[in-house]
């Protein structure tokens, strides 16, 4: 074990799978020479070479289908898309060509692939650096979509994502990359993706959330707690496949939810935590399930406006409280 | 070039041409779902390009991509299946005529999106360089595709990581329903290589000795780690876009022009002349063509459909 930032923890994570296995490669912009925009790959290039952490041309449709093709030959490559929001450019690799390729072609290939990239707002990055997109690849069957919130998740998680035969979307928040923690440093301590983890045991209210919501969703179980408000934190990790079971086992414990996100509500990740609440906990609820994110506006520049458009910790106390 | 690769390369034509008008007549009957991109008239350009290339190499193909498949060794009993969305089908029935794939002969799909297969055929040249297993990838697109985006990025990071691929341009004059001198000033796709430092070659499609050599020229140079090359084949296809397409925005006068050129009739005269094959080869070919085929129906017609459960069965590994 080991303190460490989720930055480290992923470049460690990388570090052991391409140590294990030679067909784990790395591909992306700046990842190499530079070590990152984020400085996630940094040390990976003199250990590992310019053959195995490769600097892409600023193409991400290029790159990301070249993955997708070399992931269909024999490689497990990891490509780094250097902001989530980017993704859309490479989004007909990933969802006509990626997602469908075993399926279409009747089982006979796979695409071992991990698409990794940084998310998110709350950095004065405005709209082109601040989104998030996790809910449209959650929709396509085919991919998996996974979004960590702490260094061991972000390791254990990173590691099952690249040892897992499909393609999987790995969203990292920006915010979160310095946030230290504990971290296994047992090469072999994966975290199978599809399981949620509950980050804090309460029995008054869920609130169902992932990445760096569930740190707010912490500092607001904090505060509700000096008023006897007992909050449980289930943290999804996984948005596809989804861990039906442990959000509705924490439902039929409290009876209420608030399904908390970051970004968009519309058609969002937690509009459908919603739906599976209402159909299979119906019984068991006290209260309607609400849902809680940004407001519907692409992310603005000044800070005044983008905290008015992100979610906050008050929010969620303010959500909490009007349902308890 | 042997007799014998003269004569395989005459026969698979024919293969393609007979498997072609047999899915057509199959398709107006009522026999087939879906939608067929008929390969009819442009069969020089797969079988010359596929017989440059060993079993472990690569294509990536296109929606009209019956005759890459077949040329790069399918079995017609196994492609005929898929079409008629049978179980014993190359896709299990879940692909179809735009999707048919075989990997295990290095046959990376045909693709419904155009220009789908190109950064993929970039894949298979990275892990095949990767790799160091020697091995080259031919990626089959047509002039409508070249003005995607992917074809740019893909072909600048082939010959900036000088990547084993070898993308072959079937221009055929047609975008779908659109003449492509009409949103493309380049008349040459050939030309475009020069804006990525690679060689651009033009080869007559209609001639398959001329393409097969061309293709081998641009085998050699990626198998021996010289990187990609772009050649533009000049053909044309003589159905429309898709099986029932009234096919307005073509001037008979053209079709006929380029019918004229047929590359089955033009490799059929030149064999006989050479003394390759005689009249009476030419029949025992044709009917072991017929034989082939009659087999390939008659195992669509008979084979088993998937089950509708199949339908969630390997969407993930």
């Amino acid at each position: 074990m080991g303190k460490m930032s989720i930055s480290k923890a992923l470049g460690s994570a990388m570090a052991e799978e391409m140590r294990r296995d030679t067909n784990v490669m790395l591909m992306g912009l700046d990842i190499g020479q530079y070590g990152g925009a984020f400085g996630v790959t940094k040390g990976l290039f003199a250990e590992f070479g310019q053959d195995r952490v490769v600097d892409m041309p600023i193409s991400e449709a290029g790159y990301v289908g070249t993955a997708v093709g070399a992931a269909a030959t024999g490689l497990r490559p990891i490509v780094e898309l250097q902001f989530n929001d980017w993704i859309t450019i490479a989004a007909d690799q990933l969802v006509n060509q990626a997602a469908n390729l075993r399926y279409m072609f009747g089982g006979t290939l796979s695409v071992p692939m991990v698409l990794r990239a940084p998310c998110g707002g709350y950095a004065q990055a405005a709209a082109q650096h601040s989104h998030s997109f996790e809910s449209w690849f959650a929709f396509v069957p085919g991919l998996k979509v996974v979004l960590p919130s702490t260094p061991a998740d972000a390791k254990g998680l990173l590691k099952a994502a690249i040892r897992d035969d499909n393609p999987v979307i790995f969203l990292e928040h920006k915010k979160i990359y310095d946030l230290v923690g504990e971290v296994s440093d047992d090469p072999e301590a994966l975290i199978p993706l599809g399981k949620a983890d509950i980050k804090r045991e309460g029995k008054d209210i869920t609130i169902v959330t992932y990445s760096f919501m569930v740190h707010k969703a912490l500092q607001a179980a904090e505060i509700l707690a000096e008023d006897g408000i007992s909050a449980e934190i289930v943290d999804l990790r996984t948005i596809k496949p989804i861990d039906t079971e442990t959000i509705i086992n924490s439902v039929k414990k409290t009876g209420k939810a608030l399904c908390f996100q970051e970004t968009w509500l519309t058609c969002s990740v937690m509009s459908e935590v919603s739906a599976i609440i209402a159909e299979q906990a119906f019984d068991f609820l006290d209260a309607p399930v609400k849902r809680l994110g940004a407001k519907d506006a692409p992310i603005p520049y000044c800070p005044a406006l983008e905290s008015f458009v992100l979610p906050s910790v008050d929010d969620v106390v303010a959500a909490v409280r009007a349902m308890v | 070039m042997d007799a014998g690769l003269k004569k395989r390369m005459y026969t698979d034509m024919l293969r393609i041409r007979r498997f072609e008008e047999i899915v057509g007549d199959l398709f107006a009957k009522g026999r087939l779902p879906g939608f067929y991109h008929l390969y009819i008239g442009e069969e020089a350009v797969a079988v010359g390009a596929c017989s440059a290339l060993k079993p472990t190499d690569y294509i990536t193909s296109t929606h009209r991509g019956h005759g890459h498949v077949l040329a790069k060794g399918a079995e017609t009993m196994k492609m005929m299946a898929e079409l008629y969305a049978k179980a014993t089908g190359y896709n299990k029935g879940k692909g179809g005529s735009m999707h048919l794939a075989a990997p295990e002969i290095g046959i990376l799909g045909a693709n419904g999106i155009v220009g789908g297969g190109i950064p993929l055929a970039t894949g298979a040249a990275f892990s095949a360089r990767y790799l160091k297993n020697g091995r080259v990838t031919v990626c089959f697109f047509g002039d409508g595709a070249s003005n995607q985006g992917t074809f740019h990025e893909s072909i600048n990071l082939a010959a900036a990581f000088n990547l084993p691929c070898i993308y072959v341009c079937e221009n055929n004059l047609y975008g779908v329903g659109t003449k492509q001198n009409r949103v493309r000033k380049v008349a040459d796709i050939a030309d475009r290589a020069a804006g990525y430092a690679i060689p651009g070659v033009i080869a007559d499609g209609n001639d398959v000795e001329a393409v097969y050599q061309t293709i081998k020229a641009a085998v050699d140079r990626a198998r021996g780690g010289e990187g990609p090359t772009l050649v533009e084949c000049k053909t044309y296809r003589h159905r429309g876009h898709f099986e029932g397409e009234p096919d307005t925005y073509r001037s008979p006068e053209e079709l006929e022009e380029w019918k004229a050129k047929d590359p089955i009739k033009q490799y059929t005269r030149k064999l006989l002349a050479e003394g390759i094959v005689s009249e009476q080869d030419l029949g025992e070919i044709t009917g072991l063509i017929e034989q082939e085929m009659a087999a390939a129906v008659q195992f669509g017609e008979d084979s088993p459909y998937p089950t509708p459960e199949s339908a969630l069965a390997g969407i993930y590994a």
